[in-house]
């Protein structure tokens, strides 16, 4: 059990090796100096409070979107749709605060109708993709990207339509909702406690859920084996229903604090890969729930580091994008490869 | 609308349907194989940008083309060899190399944004050109766009008329058949994963060479065609010539969108380019449907003359993937 132990974490550091072999080539290729890179994406990240603060704010929907991916999982469904979900609770949020933006309702009632109709929007997003599956046989994969799609032209629709600021839409958005239906943030800061707060309650929720739950080990045998779970009466299809829903639900939470927490307004493409990337952690920490608060903070950073990249070195960011994938695919052959020789476990 | 102007539009449409049709055969080969090489997305914008920069610094569109399949055929090696060798999840390997190429693509693509490149240039067919409707539509072309119309015919003929390709029907539908019959089916998928590959590659030099000569990183209009382009392969039921249907078919609604964008001036364009998809997730659903039990319960209730139309209906709508799909082989 310990030599196993040992054996495996020697597996991960050496596909951790090979990947940034590999980005370093590719930084090499791309003419910039790769340790100077390197040290500047740290920079980027921890180098001052104001970017670890970024840090923090990207950490969040981050969280969010891997706890949510974290069930699906479970139930063995591939809910690539989760970006969709997201930009659906954004679009929710930012329809529920235009309703009320005017009312006499208290600001905070209002903040928190507008959470709540993301988080709706977010599972209702999810539903559709889980009732393409359950009852129209359309994988939830296909489901879910062709609704992703349509996501992004339902925001783009609403941002230069019915909703574009006065005078022109642009891709900067719609108009920012007054300070008072701001998500608080701390003294003198962007950065929200309640965002930070509510994306870790929904990863301890998902580690408990998961671990300790009737539910969770009834889902988790939906997800290894939907036969037997059907024949020992799991009922099977109301199982995965809920798994997406509640997947859904955090994603539009995620995108309800985009809106009302970060960006105070709805954009075009207001999910920024976070969903994907939730995915990509997901995968990383072998659907483990304990590593997501750490492996999501990991690549949050590597996130807000490469932005300084761009400005430095005029390297496109996109730059986070190749070492979080390239590290999660040797993770995922150095597994392979650890299986091959030594056998399964 | 001027006859003239439909032709060259409807022309138009057979040409921007190339890469499509590249990345739905060659995918459509993969997964004959039993393999799904979900990379696709990925490969293409890879392929894309790659075979711009060789043709942009070696003035060679020829040498372009072939970059473009050897980055298609290399990335479909890396989804072979962690699913047939390490046995691996081909969904989980095939999603993260959809974003690492993509993401791959727009970092390495950089200091080609923008560039004016080369092009490749009509070869019109002589003779066959001169056919009232028909040269003007299908023979004034480049070849790129011949070979998407033989890749059609040469697929289908390999795969439904050839004793190699009744062998790469039995290894994806009943490997264990195919190995007793003599196939080695992992080596054989190994083969059929890097052709369908290096076909999904030349989509890209089809795109960045051709439809839309260059590279503007994110603003190529390249991204997503692949995921498309996955859902075409479903559509098309493994068929090449069904397969091709979907092709030009969503070339065709891509092209309807432009047409009718200024008469609809309250819709902003890039809603009606992504009006392919909430079509395609109905076409998925009317070729799945007839699958779900509630379908078949429904139907049961129905009176004898109408249940029999509806099911004919949806059982030629219906295609059932190869059932080796995505399980590896063992031999014992």
């Amino acid at each position: 059990m310990k030599k196993n132990f040992w054996i495996n974490l020697a597996f991960q550091l050496g596909a951790l090796a090979v990947a940034l072999l590999i980005t370093t080539l590719i930084l090499l290729a791309a003419g910039a100096p790769p340790f100077k890179a390197y040290a500047s994406i740290l920079d980027g990240a921890f180098g001052s409070p104001g970017n670890l603060e970024r840090l923090l704010i990207s950490w969040s929907p981050l969280l969010l979107t891997t706890a949510g991916v974290l069930i699906t999982f479970s139930a063995g469904l591939w809910n690539i749709g989760v970006e969709g979900q997201m930009t659906l609770g954004a679009i929710f949020a930012t329809w529920m605060l235009r309703l009320l933006q005017d009312t006499s309702l208290p600001p905070a009632l209002i903040i928190f109708l507008g959470i709540l109709a993301g988080v709706l929007g977010g599972a209702l997003w999810a539903g559709l993709a889980g009732a393409l599956k359950t009852f129209g046989g359309v994988n939830e994969i296909f489901g879910g990207l062709g609704l992703n799609f349509v996501s992004m032209a339902l925001t783009i629709y609403l941002v230069f339509g019915p909703w574009k600021r006065p005078g022109t839409g642009s891709m900067s958005g719609t108009q920012p909702f007054d300070r008072a239906l701001w998500l608080p943030s701390f003294p003198e800061m962007n950065l929200s406690p309640w965002a930070l707060g509510l994306s870790i309650l929904a990863v301890v929720i998902v580690y408990f859920l998961l671990r300790g739950t009737h539910f969770g080990l009834r889902l988790k045998a939906v997800g290894k084996n939907m036969k037997a779970a059907y024949l020992m009466g799991v009922p099977t299809w109301q199982y995965s229903m809920f798994a997406f829903l509640l997947c859904g639900a955090f994603a539009g939470l995620s995108g309800a604090i985009q809106v009302t927490g970060v960006y105070h307004r709805l954009l075009p493409n207001i999910s920024n890969g976070y969903g994907f990337l939730g995915l990509l952690v997901a995968m990383l920490i072998n659907y483990q729930a304990i590593w997501a608060a750490p492996v999501a903070f990991i690549f949050a950073a590597l996130n807000t580091g490469s932005v300084q990249l761009q400005m430095l070195y005029k390297l496109d960011s996109s730059f986070s994008g190749v070492l979080q994938s390239f590290l999660v695919l040797l993770v995922l052959l150095g597994e392979g490869v650890r299986q091959r020789l030594l056998g399964k476990r | 609308m001027d006859t003239n102007v439909l032709l060259t539009g409807l022309a138009g449409v057979l040409a921007a349907a190339a890469p499509v049709l590249f990345a739905v055969i060659g995918e459509t080969i993969n997964e004959r194989a039993g393999i799904i090489n979900l990379s696709m997305n990925g490969t293409i914008l890879l392929s894309a940008v790659g075979s711009f920069a060789v043709a942009y610094e070696t003035g060679s569109l020829a040498l372009g083309f072939l970059a473009g399949a050897l980055i298609g055929a290399l990335v479909a090696l890396i989804v072979a060899f962690s699913s047939i060798s390490l046995k691996q999840s081909q969904v989980a390997v095939g999603f993260v190399l959809a974003l690492a190429c993509r993401d791959l693509s727009y970092f390495l693509g950089t200091p080609y944004m923008n560039q004016p490149g080369p092009r490749l240039p009509v070869w019109s067919i002589p003779g066959l050109e001169n056919i009232p409707l028909l040269g003007p539509l299908f023979f004034r072309q480049e070849w790129i766009t011949y070979s998407s119309y033989l890749l059609i015919f040469l697929a289908w003929l390999w795969i439904f008329r050839t004793r190699p390709g009744l062998m790469l029907q039995g290894i994806g539908e009943r490997p264990a058949a195919a190995f007793v019959r003599g196939a080695n089916v992992n080596r054989l998928r190994y083969l059929y994963t890097v052709l369908g590959g290096a076909i999904i590659g030349i989509a890209g030099p089809a795109y960045s060479l051709n439809v839309k000569a260059g590279w503007m990183g994110t603003q190529s209009g390249l991204d997503g065609i692949g995921w498309i382009a996955l859902s075409i392969t479903i559509f098309g039921g493994w068929n090449p010539l069904r397969a091709a249907f979907g092709a030009y078919l969503f070339s065709l609604l891509q092209w309807l969108g432009l047409v009718l964008q200024p008469s609809l001036p309250d819709i902003p364009s890039q809603v009606l380019q992504v009006a392919p998809f909430p079509l395609m997730i109905l076409t998925l659903l009317l070729v799945n449907i007839s699958d779900a039990e509630w379908v078949a319960r429904t139907l049961a209730a129905l009176p004898e003359g109408s249940r029999r139309v509806v099911m004919k209906i949806l059982r030629a709508l219906r295609a059932s993937p190869p059932s080796g799909l995505g399980v590896p082989f063992e031999s014992e």
